[in-house]
């Protein structure tokens, strides 16, 4: 086909661990148009787009660009070759303005001094011709997140990036700054530019793609019109089969308080306050979600709890028992579970076994050992019983973690903290960048556990997850509680969206509510 | 089995006695290169470094005797090293418990097998506690176990050689030294005709004990999973600092009973002057057992073969022993470097996944 700009064929990755991330994948795209790829975590995307942007080498297989064989040796090259990158992380520099971060690397100078005036003309012209409403002599510290992913994209813009490839844009965007972003990417489409758009949103796919490639286990499961394929089919490509999205959730039927959040105060190493006299309290049998954007308090008041910080102020509960002054042991042996947001280097030790990863918690217990000695045969047992209830595919339980997929990780850290005596569970992210298969799993438990009597703390960026799951809610915004939902009946992604960006606030009466 | 994941571990083995054999492959054919430029006698040079060690009973006693002393300061490191701490205070506490070792020996008379246990256990006191300041330390206020340990191993050195050098000075044994120690105190040589102690047995029992409380003991496994991911241990609930402070004291321990073994079994009177450079060599023995306390002995055994090698060597020959030190940075460089053939585990890897799908 000549009329795809991009087109890779028959691309092979297999990692230095081992990991066969992609197995003879197509993919190609068209000039002008805005395509999707979606797949399980997991299942090669981001592998793919690192082979495209030159940060992987492919194992095998060959790139086309224009119709004309290339390789990209590293991301330098790429942006030469008119490739631009939006990663999910932003690469900006905090203290530096919008114009120096756009200009980065390729500043115009004279003599051996940079030319400050042309820097700003140079931010202002791209700023200007793509028609984004941004300042560039703000600093990027001092803007929200969707500013800061405009300034991302600009970035690749003045490199004269004719492909963009987009990693999860939404993912940190409130509703609002998404309906944003996407006018934005509707203008470029029409200024001729290629989007490649990686997602896991199937709602956004449907309203602003061309077409999608899905990608499973590896490989190329098909390409399709987006205007052609319905959400369902979309969805039972990526994971194989049909899973279960329906929860089937029943009525709450909370009992007496388990966990109670009193007047918590946060500080920094300059006494800036992150959390700002934060209270409520959760119920046995009751799942109370937390939204907010990023970095509105939410890891220091999930730290708190789970003793990995020591609070400036105010007091945590657990069954009574104040959990400010105990260890982090103490806590668990009080019956509380912490599902921690990064799963890399506090769920799970990557270099250890599944099995050592799963008795972590209970290794010491009268169950695994016995006296100073590890109960070996029992420890076998008890990881196997696990592996199996849990679905967690591996081949032995001395297999390192590293060498499983995300998805498989986490179900590895959930099983270890699901596998005690359960009072109180903490769930930060459960299930961020992991596949659909295993976050419809997790998000199961999580609603027998409640059933079961389990007081459930839910923090999640995904609005929707919290919005399946939770019968209450609460949304952070600044290190405060900016509003309080006794139950989701009657609210809109949209009107949370008003209060995650602080546009919105409601009484303080209202708020106290969530502590009554 | 077709077990992809039992695959990828046997072949992650696989490599790493590759790679270990190759780096030492390497290491002798350049010193093969070096010998033959440097040397006008080389193939007699080569044939005493590689068969030295061999041509006597004694020679082997020798490479024995140092592979036992190699053994306690390499498990002392790997203990260390595997909690993730730098700490070089093995080699304080080598010296340090070997002073405290001939000073009980002398100082207080007891009865024949109490006698060197007791001492033994003192100098093993000694070094886990040597070993255990900079832990503390790092504990407390962060501070940098590498540059505090290299330090205080100074401290301890001059202060145990003062009391050996006065308090313990025998002024008739015409040179530094202490008076001669008593036989009850000292380990008895079991092979006629070599130097080797009593020591062997307690060094096997020692590195014994190691690997069970490695694998085995609840200690162990925090002190492995805290040495991995310090983040990953502490959420769990594992008390790191704990964790910090005891495999130190654990380390340190066994360092100071390696210390004292070789005075009690090698030495007639108390006559170091400098530090002896065993706690070092636990480093460099550690490194090439990769931490793993079962790997210990054999990483022990070789450098001491190819030391003892290079001795035979410099005497017989016009070959200097500082010869050895290049083959030891060579392997030690080849074995620590991560991306040492990387080239061809990936394409092994690559092999073994094509050929089971």
């Amino acid at each position: 086909m000549a009329e795809d700009l991009l087109r890779m064929e028959g691309i092979v990755k297999i990692y230095s661990n081992g990991v066969v991330a992609n197995n003879g994948v197509d993919f190609s795209v068209k000039a002008g148009e805005i395509h999707a790829l979606v797949g399980e975590n997991g299942a090669g995307k981001t592998t793919l787009m690192k082979i495209l942007f030159g940060i992987e080498e492919a194992t095998s297989g060959n790139l086309l660009l224009n119709g004309l064989r290339e390789t990209i040796k590293s991301p330098i090259d790429a942006i030469q070759k008119g490739l631009g990158m939006v990663h999910q992380h932003f690469m900006l520099i905090e203290s530096m303005t919008v114009a120096e971060n756009i200009v980065l690397g390729m500043e115009p100078e004279t003599g051996l001094l940079l030319n400050q005036k042309k820097i700003l003309s140079d931010a202002r012209n791209i700023i200007e011709k793509y028609n984004f409403p941004i300042n560039p002599q703000d600093r990027i510290r001092d803007l929200p997140t969707g500013t800061r992913q405009k300034v991302e994209i600009l970035k690749a813009l003045f490199r004269n990036a004719r492909i963009l490839i987009l990693d999860e844009p939404t993912s940190v965007l409130t509703p609002q700054e998404t309906t944003e972003l996407f006018e934005q990417l509707k203008t470029l489409k029409n200024l001729g530019h290629t989007i490649i758009f990686i997602s896991h949103k199937l709602n956004e796919i449907k309203e602003i793609c061309d077409r999608i490639t899905i990608m499973r286990n590896a490989a190329t499961v098909g390409v399709y019109e987006v205007a052609k394929i319905s959400q369902q089919e979309i969805s039972s490509l990526m994971v194989g089969k049909d899973i279960d999205l329906n929860l089937n959730k029943t009525p709450a039927r909370p009992g007496e308080t388990a966990l109670r959040v009193r007047d918590l105060v946060v500080t920094d190493i300059n006494k800036r306050r992150l959390l700002e006299s934060v209270s409520f309290r959760l119920r046995r049998g009751e799942i109370l979600g937390i939204v907010g954007v990023e970095g509105n308090g939410q890891r220091e008041l999930v730290e708190s709890i789970t003793g990995l910080r020591k609070p400036e102020g105010g007091k945590v509960e657990l069954w009574g028992k104040d959990l400010t002054s105990l260890s982090i042991k103490g806590i668990r042996r009080l019956g509380l579970a912490h599902i921690p947001q990064d799963r890399m280097s506090k769920g799970a030790a990557l270099t250890s076994s599944i099995k050592e990863n799963l008795i972590s918690v209970a290794y010491d217990s009268p169950e695994l050992s016995r006296g100073p000695l590890l109960n070996l045969k029992k420890i076998d047992r008890w990881c196997r019983d696990l592996i199996r209830d849990y679905q967690i595919k591996a081949s032995s339980p001395e297999v390192p973690v590293k060498m499983l997929s995300g998805g498989n990780i986490q179900k590895v850290v959930v099983a270890r903290e699901f596998s005690g005596d359960l009072g109180c569970i903490i769930a930060d992210q459960p299930t961020r960048g992991i596949d659909v298969g295993a976050a419809s799993f997790i998000h199961h438990k999580l609603l027998a556990l409640r059933d079961s009597g389990a007081a459930i703390l839910l923090i999640s960026a995904d609005l929707s997850e919290v919005m399946e799951l939770s019968d209450s809610l609460l949304v952070m915004f600044g290190g405060r509680l900016a509003a309080y939902f006794e139950s989701l009946s009657s609210v809109t992604e949209e009107e949370l969206g008003l209060y995650m960006l602080g546009l919105k606030r409601q009484s303080d009466e209202e708020i106290k509510r969530c502590s009554a | 089995m077709k077990d992809p994941g039992q695959n990828k571990i046997s072949l992650e083995n696989r490599f790493e006695a590759l790679r270990f054999f190759c780096a030492i492959g390497i290491a002798i054919l350049l010193s093969f290169v070096i010998i033959i430029l440097v040397s006008r006698e080389p193939f007699t040079a080569l044939r005493n470094l590689f068969l030295g060690p061999l041509s006597s009973m004694r020679r082997f006693g020798n490479v024995v005797e140092l592979a036992i002393t190699l053994t306690f300061s390499g498990l002392a490191v790997a203990v260390m090293f595997s909690a993730n701490q730098f700490n070089m205070g093995a080699e304080g506490s080598f010296y340090a418990a070997g002073a405290v070792a001939a000073m009980t020996a002398l100082g207080l008379p007891l009865p024949p097998v109490i006698h060197p246990l007791f001492a033994i256990l003192l100098g093993g006191l000694t070094g886990a506690v040597i070993c255990a300041i900079p832990a503390l330390l790092k504990a407390k206020w962060g501070a940098s176990e590498l540059v505090s340990s290299l330090m205080l191993n100074y401290v301890f050195f001059y202060f145990t050689r003062y009391f050996c050098n006065t308090v313990f000075k025998d002024p008739d044994s015409g040179y530094v030294s202490t008076y001669l120690l008593p036989l009850t105190a000292k380990l008895p040589r079991i092979i006629g005709g070599t130097r080797i102690h009593l020591g062997l047995f307690i060094v096997i029992a020692v590195t014994l004990l190691t690997v069970i409380f490695i694998k085995r003991t609840r200690w162990g496994y925090a002190l492995i999973q805290t040495g991995r991911s310090p983040g990953f241990a502490g959420y769990s609930g594992i008390n790191t600092s704990w964790v910090l402070i005891y495999s130190q004291l654990l380390g340190g321990f066994i360092a100071g009973v390696g210390g004292s073994v070789e005075v009690l079994g090698m030495y007639d009177r108390f006559q170091w002057q400098n530090l002896p450079g065993y706690g070092f060599d636990g480093v460099i023995v550690a490194i090439l057992a990769r931490n793993r306390p079962a790997w210990v002995p054999v990483a022990a055994f070789l450098l001491s073969y190819i030391r003892i090698g290079a001795d035979r060597m410099s005497t017989a020959t016009d070959v200097t022993s500082e010869m050895i030190a290049i083959i030891q940075g060579i392997i030690i460089m080849l074995v620590a470097a991560q991306a040492f053939m990387s080239r061809q585990r990936q394409k092994m890897l690559i092999k073994e996944i094509r050929s089971h799908g």
